[in-house]
């Protein structure tokens, strides 16, 4: 028990700690792996809380897949981050105190309503069965492909549009390069794709070339 | 000291309030906020874990992935409007956004 309380005591001070940095970091690089080292650590209190599969996600997910997606776009980009920074100083006293107000009613809520002692369970919840009979991951799947299956497919629509919707908001085209147009190739017909040069005796002709373009 | 849903629910609360702190803090700077958006959809998901945990719950995780799920794809989004933002503009400091006069 004492064991637990000390990596969770770690993994929370780091996980502040470095969202802290992610915040005040001056290189928005360094911004991006403070984020990737909050992720790892949330996903350290996810361990101790028994849900392993939503930690692997999260590693999986958010630092393979989003913080590196952060990393690209900022290497990406060539913008002066330390004229971004100008109003730093100058917001600084209304964010800690908008903060601090939100970070002591926060806290004031959980101490004062002592969650720990006599949560309402529910008692037809699906029990997440953390070591005993089955895993977690296995115990997730059986609650997720059975009971929220149409959730599940709705999730993966959106992460369709997503993708969808990412790929036409960044894909260009380029006047300059040629490409091949199949749509055109194939609607050609012989009255556009042949052209009847009818030469003169004695002489040629250099046929027009945008008519067999 | 055994470690109870408070001290989660205190940590969430420490990294939202970063979040917000860092939306306050970085107003110029549009990939910063979204960082700080992230840090929220990350105190949201520590919330529901904790929660699901503590009330013996599974299906506060499966919320959580879905919000997971969310949360990718609003990144996706958000950096890919950042780029054509940057390629069309070439700046991405959030006033001179203010192409449509909102």
């Amino acid at each position: 028990m004492a064991l637990t309380a000390g990596f969770f005591y770690l993994f929370a001070a780091l996980a502040v700690a470095s969202a802290a940095m992610v915040i005040m970091a001056k290189n928005p690089v360094h911004a991006v792996l403070f984020l990737i080292l909050t992720f790892f650590n949330a996903a350290g209190l996810f361990v101790l809380l028994g849900a392993e599969f939503l930690a692997m996600l999260l590693v999986i997910v958010y630092v393979g897949a989003v913080a590196v997606l952060f990393l690209f776009v900022v290497m990406m980009l060539d913008v002066d981050f330390a004229e971004l920074r100008a109003g730093f100083v100058k917001n600084a006293p209304v964010g800690l105190i908008v903060g601090g107000v939100v970070l002591f009613e926060l806290i004031a809520l959980f101490v004062s309503r002592g969650f720990g002692v006599g949560l309402a369970q529910n008692p037809g919840a699906p029990v997440a069965q953390m070591g005993r009979e089955a895993s977690n991951t296995q115990a997730l799947g059986l609650v997720l492909y059975t009971k929220y299956v149409f959730f599940f497919e709705v999730a993966g629509l959106v992460l369709l549009v997503a993708m969808v919707g990412a790929i036409v908001l960044t894909l260009q085209h380029k006047a300059n390069v040629r490409r091949q147009s199949i749509a055109k190739q194939v609607a050609r017909t012989p009255a556009t794709g042949v052209e009847v040069v009818k030469v003169p005796s004695g002489g040629s002709v250099i046929p027009a070339a945008e008519g067999r373009s | 000291m055994t470690i109870g849903l408070s001290h989660y629910l205190t940590v969430a609360a420490c990294l939202f309030t970063l979040g917000m702190l860092g939306i306050f803090l970085n107003r110029k700077n549009v990939i910063v906020i979204l960082m700080s958006i992230e840090l929220m959809l990350l105190a949201v998901n520590i919330n529901l874990v904790a929660f699901s945990y503590y009330l013996g719950d599974l299906v506060g995780q499966v919320f959580a992935l879905f919000n997971l799920t969310v949360a990718a794809a609003e990144a996706a989004i958000g950096l890919a409007i950042v780029v054509v933002y940057f390629r069309n503009r070439g700046s991405i400091a959030v006033e001179d956004i203010n192409m449509m006069k909102g």
